[in-house]
C-alpha cells in the first residue's frame, strides 16, 4: 500500500462520502488512488468552489466536508473557502498535494508555501513528512474539525509521501493531543448563576448563533420551557424556528424591529453559541446597555472577547441548556411581552410593490410556496439580507450562507454542497443569488449539470438589479449618490441563456405575474434550473443600523434615512 | 482597567512551525510583544516560549485563551499572577578610549555581578544576567562611554514555588545580589 491508498482507506475508515476536488500534478498519485476507492469524488470546476461546497456539506449535514486540491495554485485556490469555514466555524478537512520534499523550497513548479498560507485561516494544519503519520494524521485532522468548536483542518501531503511505501500500522490511530481538551464539563456554579440572573430579570431575551445549529431541539425546549424570547443571529437562523411565536428574529445591522428594540431594552441576555460579531452589535458602547450578559459557549475566547459577560457559562450548549432549564420555570415576563408583541405587531415586514418587482417579493414567494421546507443558501449582498429576513427556514442546518467572511461566490457551490448532504429527500434547495456575486463561482452550473439526476432539485434565483446592490446602497446614502464601479446590467450575460449553455432550465423574468407563474412551475419540475428575476435596481435594504451607530440608531425605512444621516454628519 | 506588562510562558509540543503559529497569533489579533524567547524545556518534546506582552486585562485574557486555542500548546502561564522569578540574559559591548574608563567601567561592571567575556585595548564585552531593571541600569550606566554593540536574550521566567529547595536558594541568592 502506498501513501495515496492509504489516504484513501483512511478518508472511507470516517465514513467519508463524497470528496469536492480537482486534480493536478502534485495530487495525481492520489488521484490514481481514487479511481479504485468507493468513495464518490465531484469534478469542480475552480477549487474554491469545492472548498464551499464542503463547507456547505458540512453546515447541512454535521459531517465533515472534505476537498481535494494540488499544490500551488490548485491550493491557494482554496483560501478563501477555508477563511469561510473558518469565521462561520465548520468542518472541513483539505487535503492538498505538494511537490516532493526534495522540491520544496526551490521555488519547484506549482509550489507555495500551502502550511504557512493556510496556518491562519485554519484551525489547524499539517504537512505529512513521513508516510507512516498519514493513518494517524487524517485521523486527527477530523477529529479536530468536527469536535468543540468546529473549523477547517488542512493536510499539505509532498508528492514522494502519496507515493511512498507505507510500513507502519494503519490501525495505530490512538487521539494524542494533550494540548487540545475540547469536551468541557459544565460548571455547575456558572450554571446555577445564570439561572439566578435569568430568574431575576424583568425583560429577557435569548440570542442563538450558529453554534447552536448543533442544538436546536435544547433550544426549542428552553424557549418553551421558560418562555423567553429568541432571537436568531444570521448563522443561528433555522437553529430555532422562524415560525415559533417566541421568535423575533435577526438582530443587527439589517435585523428587526423588535429584535434591535428588544436587545437595547432587555435586562438581560442568553448569548447562545454566538460571538458578538460587530453586525449583531452596532456600536458596542451602545450595546444592550442595560443588560446582564449571560454569555454560553464552547469556546472559551469567545467569552468576554467583545463584550463583557456578567455571568460566563462554558461548555457545549447541548450539556448547558437542559441543565439550565432544569433550574428554570416559565418565566413571569407578560408585560415585556406585551411590548415585544407590540413592537412585532407595529413593525411587520414591509416593502413597497407599486413599483416594478423586487427581490423581497420574489424571496417570498420561494418561501410561500415551501414553506420554508428546504435548503437556502444565499450569496453576499442585498438579497442575504432579504432572504434571512423573509426567507428563514424552520430547520436547523438549513440556511446556508457566508456570516462571518462574506463570501461573494460562496452560495451557488454551497448549494451543490448542501445538496449533496441532502441527497434523497425530495425538497428542493435555493440559493438565493445577487447577479454580481452568482458570477463569482458560476462555472459550477456545470456540476450542477453534471449530477442533475442523483440530486434534490437546485434553484439558483438570481435577484438581478444589474447593480452591485449593497455597495450602491452605501454609495447612495453614505458617498454623495457617488455610484462608483457597481453597474453591471450593461454586461451582465442573458442568464437564461447561459443556464441553457449549461445545459440547465433558464428563465428570464420581468414581472410579478410572470414570476408568480414560473416559481411554482418550476418547483413543481423537480429539476435544477437558473431563474434570473430582474429587480428594481434602487432598492435599498431597511431597516439599517449605520456602520458604528447603535443598534437604538436603526433607520426603519426611507423617510428616515435623511434624519439619519443628517444626526450622523452632526454627531 | 489598567495597561500594565505580563511575562508569561507557554509549554509547547515540538512540531514544526509552532513558533510560527505563536508569531502568526500575536500578529494577526494585534497583540503588543515585547520580547520572545524559546528554547527546550527540559522535557524531551517539548519547549519552552516565554514572551512579555503588554496589554489590559481584556486583552491579556485573550492573549491567554487564543494561545491556549492553538493544538500544539500545552500549558500557558502567565506569571504576573504569582510570584515569579525572571530573567535576561545580555552581551554588551563598551568603548574604552582611556585607562581612567577601563579601571571605572570594570568597577562598575563588579558592582553589576557582570563578567567580562572578551577584552580587548579598545573595547570590553561583558555578559550580565538579571531582571530588565538591573539590565536596564547596567545600559545606562555604560552608555556614558559608548555602547559599540549589545545583544539580550529576551526574558524567561519561571514561577516560584514555596516547596521547591532550589527556588528557595534563587530567592536568597537573588537578595545577596540586590
Amino acid at each position: 500500500m502506498n501513501g495515496s491508498e492509504v489516504i484513501m482507506r483512511a478518508l472511507e475508515r470516517e465514513g467519508v462520502e463524497v470528496i469536492f476536488g480537482h486534480p493536478g500534478g502534485a495530487i495525481m498519485p492520489t488521484y490514481d488512488a481514487i479511481y479504485d476507492s468507493p468513495i464518490q469524488h465531484v469534478l469542480v470546476r475552480h477549487e474554491q468552489a469545492g472548498a464551499h461546497m464542503a463547507d456547505a456539506y458540512y453546515r447541512a449535514s454535521g459531517r465533515v466536508g472534505v476537498c481535494f486540491a494540488t499544490s500551488g495554485p490548485g491550493a491557494t485556490n482554496l483560501v478563501t473557502g477555508l477563511a469561510t469555514a473558518m469565521m462561520d466555524s465548520s468542518a472541513v478537512v483539505a487535503i492538498t498535494g505538494n511537490v516532493a520534499q526534495s522540491l520544496i523550497g526551490t521555488d519547484a513548479f506549482q509550489e507555495a508555501d500551502v502550511y504557512g498560507i493556510t496556518l491562519p485561516v485554519t484551525k489547524h494544519n499539517y504537512l505529512v513528512k513521513n508516510v507512516n503519520d498519514l493513518p494517524k494524521v487524517i485521523h486527527e485532522a477530523f477529529y479536530i474539525a468536527a469536535s468543540g468548536r468546529p473549523g477547517p483542518v488542512l493536510i499539505d501531503i509532498p508528492k514522494d509521501v502519496q507515493v511512498a511505501q507505507f510500513t507502519g500500522d494503519f490501525d495505530d490511530i490512538a487521539i494524542d493531543l494533550p494540548g487540545y481538551n475540547p469536551k468541557i464539563k459544565v460548571k455547575a456554579e456558572q450554571v446555577s448563576q445564570a439561572a439566578k440572573a435569568i430568574r431575576e430579570a424583568k425583560r429577557p431575551v435569548m440570542i442563538v448563533g450558529g453554534g447552536a445549529q448543533t442544538s436546536s431541539q435544547q433550544v426549542i425546549d428552553f424557549a418553551s420551557k421558560t418562555n423567553v424570547p429568541v432571537i436568531t443571529t444570521l448563522m443561528g437562523i433555522g437553529a430555532f424556528p422562524a415560525g415559533d411565536a417566541n421568535c423575533l428574529g435577526m438582530p443587527g445591522m439589517h435585523g428587526t424591529v423588535t429584535a434591535n428594540r428588544a436587545i437595547s431594552n432587555c435586562d438581560l441576555i442568553i448569548g447562545a453559541g454566538l460571538r458578538f460579531d460587530d453586525r449583531v452589535t452596532g456600536k458596542l458602547e451602545r450595546f444592550a446597555p442595560k443588560a446582564t450578559i449571560v454569555h454560553i459557549d464552547i469556546d472559551p475566547a469567545e467569552i468576554s472577547k467583545l463584550v463583557y459577560a456578567h455571568v460566563p457559562v462554558m461548555g457545549d450548549l447541548r450539556d448547558v441548556l437542559p441543565l439550565l432549564g432544569a433550574e428554570l420555570d416559565k418565566l413571569a415576563i407578560d408585560d415585556w411581552w406585551k411590548q415585544l408583541n407590540e413592537w412585532k405587531t407595529n413593525y411587520p415586514e414591509r416593502y413597497k410593490t407599486e413599483k416594478p418587482l423586487v427581490s423581497q417579493e420574489v424571496i417570498e414567494m420561494f418561501r410561500n410556496l415551501t414553506g420554508g421546507d428546504c435548503v437556502v443558501t444565499t450569496e453576499v449582498g442585498q438579497h442575504q439580507m432579504f432572504a434571512a429576513r423573509l426567507f428563514p427556514t424552520n430547520k436547523p442546518r438549513s440556511f446556508v450562507t457566508s456570516g462571518g467572511l462574506g463570501t461573494m461566490g460562496f452560495g451557488l457551490p454551497a448549494a451543490v454542497g448542501a445538496a449533496f448532504a441532502r441527497r434523497g429527500s425530495t425538497e428542493p434547495v435555493i440559493c438565493v443569488a445577487g447577479d454580481g456575486s452568482v458570477q463569482m463561482n458560476i462555472q459550477e452550473l456545470a456540476t450542477i449539470y453534471r449530477h442533475r439526476n442523483e440530486l434534490p432539485p437546485i434553484i439558483i434565483a438570481i435577484c438581478n438589479n444589474g447593480m452591485l446592490g449593497m455597495v450602491r446602497q452605501w454609495q447612495e446614502m453614505f458617498f454623495a449618490q457617488r455610484y462608483s464601479e457597481v453597474y453591471l446590467a450593461d454586461s451582465n450575460p442573458d442568464f437564461a441563456k447561459l443556464a441553457e449553455a449549461y445545459g440547465l432550465d433558464g428563465y428570464n423574468i420581468f414581472d410579478r405575474e410572470t414570476a408568480a407563474k414560473l416559481i411554482p412551475e418550476v418547483l413543481a419540475k423537480g429539476k435544477p434550473a437558473v431563474m434570473n428575476f430582474v429587480v428594481y435596481e434602487s432598492e435599498k435594504v431597511f431597516p439599517m443600523i449605520p456602520s458604528g451607530a447603535g443598534l437604538d440608531e436603526m433607520i426603519v425605512g426611507d423617510q428616515e434615512v435623511d434624519e439619519a444621516i443628517e444626526a450622523l454628519v452632526s454627531a | 482597567m489598567s495597561i500594565r506588562k505580563h511575562v508569561m510562558s507557554v509549554t509547547v509540543r515540538d512540531k514544526p512551525g509552532v513558533l510560527v503559529r505563536i508569531a502568526g497569533l500575536f500578529a494577526r489579533r494585534g497583540f503588543n510583544i515585547e520580547s520572545l524567547a524559546v528554547a527546550a524545556s527540559g522535557q524531551e518534546g517539548i519547549s519552552r516560549t516565554t514572551f512579555v506582552v503588554t496589554g489590559d486585562d481584556q486583552q491579556i485574557d485573550q492573549v491567554h485563551k487564543q494561545l491556549e486555542k492553538l493544538i500544539d500548546i500545552l500549558n500557558v502561564t502567565d506569571h504576573t499572577e504569582a510570584p515569579y522569578v525572571e530573567r535576561e540574559l545580555m552581551l554588551i559591548k563598551v568603548k574604552v578610549v582611556t585607562p581612567e574608563d577601563r579601571v571605572e567601567i570594570r568597577q562598575i561592571a563588579q558592582d553589576f555581578r557582570a563578567r567580562i567575556v572578551d577584552a580587548h585595548r579598545e573595547a570590553l564585552i561583558f555578559e550580565v544576567t538579571g531582571g530588565e531593571d538591573k539590565i536596564e541600569a547596567f545600559i545606562g550606566q555604560m552608555r556614558t562611554f559608548g555602547i559599540l554593540e549589545l545583544i539580550r536574550s529576551g526574558r524567561v521566567a519561571l514561577t516560584r514555588s514555596a516547596a521547591d529547595p532550589r527556588m528557595q536558594l534563587e530567592l536568597s541568592d537573588e537578595e545577596v545580589a540586590a
